[in-house]
């Protein structure tokens, strides 16, 4: 389930959960620039609960300060379930926030990024992670 | 649209949604100032802040970015119960709004000025430096609450700080489990949220790492109760929710406390009713700023005989509070530093738990106001900290405002009846942030000879309309148009299958039950396309709310200019208009209401003297009345004196002798209306009256609308503006007139009468005609835009009225009703007097549409000038 190595051919899936319409919008265009991805948006911790059973997603992108269940609550979700655990996850946090970073990385986030970040530091992390050349 | 202009807008529309939400908590918070802020508003606030950062960091936008990082930052702390929300913190808010609105309009604009750069970054480090800290606790209360370690761990800093403050107030904690149907958990829990919230708080929801079955999920919600079990329980009912008490070990000092709290006598309960802040916090004021004449909360540091812990009732579910604040014992004043307020007026208040403690307050309730914050705030670090009490080293000095020498001015000019920092000092200017930045039609705005003479004048562009002309839509809404939408298609398809059959079938003549198919497919067409349009419509709609909120940020903020005190109060915020409207109401109201606060309410002391109560009422109401709305400001003020009115209209010439002998009162009243009525010696006499209020008159004329005034002589003054709800698409009247056709709005449109000539009379050389015994003022369109008369043998007469007034048009024909949109005149037409606009009527052709409230004018300037 989940996170596949070695799967070039086939387009992966990845899922942002964003609350700020326009951030999301700002993530979405970048990981859609990368060849092979397609993104799978939402604005809520709670929409993203509904997806996950939906769908198969090879990462997951999320914000930490959401309004209906955190990014962490979210985070420990998934990497308790034995579905979605190998997902690869990345966090978006913003400055200043760093109790909240760590215990995303604790929770078992792959990597996290910083707003505002640079187009250019999440298309190499999604390279990385999704195995695309 | 280019893509970055497109990027640029859609940044705008996101973030002026962001402020928007922002002003509203902030709004809130200034409403309430001196009271604990609900944590969940503040929170609120810094989500926006976050947000926009966020926001702006994305777009590239770096002076918006850094201002909302300080922003942030400060609310962050604020949240966290590192700082307390005092007014110099508040007011400093409501500043950088004000810099935030100004920073995305010059974005919007494209623009970027050196000055406002510069404001922003200075206001950006004042947050910085901002607000006294709270003092640290030697003991983390959540070291005391059972909570798994892993459950913990996905808490965010607030939501911890939240559980801390719970476990701190002796709040009973419950994990609330439940499952939901995957499909549909976020309503199941709403629901559940919903039930919750009256209870106490939801400090964190979490979903169960457990799978909950192949369509099901489990949630924990952690949450504080302010009830007993039992109430809890019942509150519960008919959900799936089951309830399991957190375990919170009671602190080292527990048992004493219980022992004072057993003999505590309750005789103090109801004179301090009054004293209880909602929900307290440690957050204790600490900056002279908070210290508020008049707060009776000075007595909160009663001396006690005891030093007395919380934890105290742990296990009395039925007063969820547990601490019991009152540990200032004397040993903890004796060494208190010298007062730095100024005596009485400079009590600190304090946070209290919760009526119970009140009344379980031991010891005399000494009246000793004058404690100094000093003296207030050791009392309070030692109820924080008992331990610290007793050891026997109660107090510290209290640590000054950091860096903020505002503060102190605002607490004297609050001291001295209510003048806040708007006088005193370079605190904010929320005036400038409500009329916003740049407004979109400034040249609408009074001219500067109009304006009032009022000590803080608006600057003349100054405008509260938005940003933005997005309309946010109800899904619900959407969705609904979207299946008719649907709807249409499908007829459209049975349309297409009968046009083809009667192609196929040719020459062979249609028949009869053909003609019936094509017969209900449009009707059924037609009702859906009505529904369509009405659904687009109610699209446009948004509440008036939205503009009463902004205005309710400026009236704070005159009042306090102006040194009077009101009671703002707004009604009817849920009624809906027009976006458009909305927008263009916000200069007209808010002109009216500076006119309220400023001249028309009286200061408190003349108020008294009156036998009024203290404080005056201004007040904002919206309600509908059929296809219009009906808004009313009005205040308990002094009233206008329609006879200085009638003195200054006849002493400028405005109405002559006959005419003034002839005017009833609202006549008379109205004569303020008239352009050239205010001048700034008429300011005077007329206690301000009438300011720019032929400009408001002519913004809603452009609205369609119009104003009419009541007064009263010491009972005070309403102003009430008819509007129609909608501009976008209406009905109309089709009528013609020497051969010229001219729409009719239909809403205004009260009913049509046929006249013989014989039957219109003069009176005082005006036409008229007896309608029911009453008389109604006539004109005929022909004459009044100059069209050759015809003769006729009778005349339609078109009834329109708005409000109050009535008129009668004559016209030739009546042609139909039609749905019709108005489009404006552009250029020189536009000032053209009595037409509203053009409008296609289908047949390509254009006929005009009157302008019904300019008609009503302009048939009573008649009467004036014919006399």
């Amino acid at each position: 389930m989940g996170h596949r190595p070695g799967r070039v051919l086939m387009r992966v899936k990845v899922l942002i959960v964003e609350d700020s319409k326009a951030s999301r919008e700002y993530i979405a265009s970048t990981v859609e620039a990368v060849e092979g991805i397609d993104a799978v948006v939402t604005s809520s911790g709670f929409e993203a609960l509904k997806l996950l059973p939906r769908h198969r997603f090879d990462l997951i992108i999320t914000d930490i300060n959401m309004p209906d269940i955190n990014g962490l609550e979210l985070i420990n979700f998934v990497k308790k379930n034995p579905n979605y655990r190998d997902v690869p996850l990345f966090i978006i946090t913003t400055e200043g926030r760093e109790q909240d970073r760590d215990r995303g990385m604790a929770l078992g986030a792959a990597e996290y990024l910083v707003k505002p970040f640079q187009p250019g530091s999440l298309e190499s992390l999604l390279r990385r992670y999704l195995k695309l050349p | 649209m280019s893509p970055a202009s497109k990027a640029l807008a859609e940044f705008v529309a996101e973030a002026t949604e962001i402020l928007e939400a922002l002003g509203k908590d902030l709004l809130v918070l200034d409403e309430r100032r001196g009271q604990e802020a609900d944590p969940e508003r503040v929170n609120g606030i810094f989500r926006a802040a976050h947000s926009l950062k966020g926001l702006a960091g994305l777009f590239g936008q770096e002076r918006i970015s850094r201002l909302a990082h300080g922003t942030e930052d400060l609310l962050d702390r604020l949240r966290l119960g590192k700082l307390l929300l005092d007014d110099a913190v508040l007011d400093t808010l409501i500043e950088a709004l004000d810099a935030f609105q100004a920073l995305l309009a010059e974005t919007a604009h494209g623009s970027e000025s050196e000055g406002l750069s510069r404001r922003a970054e200075g206001m950006a480090e004042r947050l910085g430096r901002l607000g006294a800290p709270v003092a640290a606790r030697d003991e983390d209360p959540l070291d005391r609450l059972e909570l798994d370690a892993q459950v913990r761990a996905v808490f965010t800093e607030y939501e911890e700080h939240r559980l801390r403050e719970n476990v701190r107030r002796g709040v009973s904690l419950w994990r609330v489990r439940a499952a939901f149907d995957l499909s549909d958990f976020d309503k199941g829990l709403a629901d559940l949220n919903a039930r919750l919230k009256p209870l106490g708080e939801v400090i964190s929801t979490l979903p169960s790492a457990q799978p909950g079955g192949a369509h099901g999920i489990a949630f924990d919600l952690i949450f504080g109760a302010q009830v007993a079990q039992a109430e809890l329980e019942s509150g519960l009912k008919g959900t799936p929710a089951e309830l399991s008490q957190l375990t919170v070990r009671p602190s080292s000092a527990s048992a004493r406390s219980a022992e004072a709290l057993s003999r505590a006598p309750l005789a103090q309960a109801e004179s301090h009713a009054a004293l209880v802040v909602a929900s307290p916090t440690d957050v204790l004021p600490q900056t002279p700023a908070t210290r508020r004449g008049g707060r009776k909360k000075g007595a909160r540091a009663t001396p006690a005989p005891a030093a007395t812990a919380p934890g105290a009732r742990a296990g009395d579910a039925s007063h969820p509070v547990v601490e019991s604040r009152r540990a200032a014992a004397p040993e903890a004043r004796a060494d208190a530093g010298p007062p730095p307020g100024p005596g009485p007026a400079s009590q600190a208040w304090l946070p209290l738990a919760d009526p119970a403690t009140w009344g379980a307050r031991p010891g005399p309730a000494s009246g000793d106001w004058a404690l100094s914050a000093d003296e207030t705030r050791s009392g309070v670090e030692a109820t924080e900290g008992h331990e610290e009490v007793a050891a026997g080293r109660g107090t510290r000095p209290a640590r000054g405002p950091v860096g903020n020498p505002g503060a102190a001015s605002v607490v004297e000019a609050r001291s001295q009846g209510g003048r806040g920092p708007g006088t005193s000092g370079p605190v904010p200017s929320l005036v400038t942030y409500l009329q916003g930045p740049g407004g979109r039609a400034p040249g609408r705005t009074a001219p500067a000879s109009d304006r009032p003479a009022a000590p803080a004048p608006v600057p003349a562009e100054s405008s509260l309309r938005s940003l933005t002309q997005t309309v946010r839509v109800d899904i619900g809404r959407l969705d609904g148009l979207i299946n008719m939408v649907g709807e249409l298609l499908l007829i459209k398809a049975n349309l297409q299958r009968l046009a083809e059959s009667a192609r196929v079938d040719g020459a062979v003549p249609l028949s009869k039950l053909f003609g019936q198919e094509l017969a209900r497919e449009t009707r059924g067409l037609e009702r859906k396309l009505e529904a369509l349009q009405e659904g687009l419509l109610e699209a446009r709609m948004v509440p008036v709310g939205q503009v009463f909120d902004k205005l309710a940020r400026l009236v704070r903020r005159i009042t306090r200019e102006a040194g009077k005190e009101i009671d703002f109060v707004i009604g009817g915020g849920e009624v809906e208009l027009d976006k458009l409207i909305v927008e263009e109401l916000s200069d007209p109201l808010m002109h009216l209401i500076r006119n309220a606060i400023d001249h028309g309410v009286e200061p408190p002391e003349v108020r008294l003297a009156a036998g009024k109560p203290r404080r005056a009422v201004v007040a904002l109401r919206a309600e509908q009345k059929g296809n219009h709305v009906v808004i009313e400001v009005s205040d308990d003020g002094a009233g206008i004196d329609e006879l200085r009115v009638r003195e200054v209209a006849l002493g400028r010439g405005l109405i002559t002798f006959a005419q003034a002998e002839e005017m009833g009162r609202r006549e008379l009243l109205n004569l303020i209306f008239l352009p050239g009525f205010s001048t700034a010696r008429s300011v005077s006499e007329l206690s301000g009256r009438g300011v720019g209020l032929d400009v408001v008159k002519n913004n809603l004329g452009n609205l369609s609308g119009i104003i009419d005034v009541w007064s009263e002589r010491g009972k005070g003054t309403a102003f009430h503006l008819t509007l129609p709800v909608t501009l976008a698409i209406i009905r109309a009247l089709v009528v013609g007139v020497s051969a010229r056709t001219y729409a009719v709005p239909l809403n205004s449109v009260l009913e049509i009468l046929s006249v013989q000539p014989g039957d219109i009379r003069t009176l005082e050389r005006r036409e008229v005609l007896d309608v029911r015994g009453q008389t109604l003022p006539f004109v005929r369109l022909s004459r009044l835009f100059g069209l050759p008369e015809r003769p006729v043998s009778r005349y339609f007469v078109v009834v329109v009225g708005l409000a109050q007034e009535r008129l009668g048009i004559a016209v030739d024909e009546l042609h139909g009703q039609q749905d019709i949109v108005t489009k404006p005149l552009g250029g020189r037409l536009q000032s053209v007097r009595g037409i509203s606009g053009a409008t296609d009527l289908g047949n390509r052709r254009t006929v005009l549409v009157l302008d019904v409230a300019a008609l009503l004018e302009e048939g009573m300037a008649q009467e004036r000038r014919r006399a």
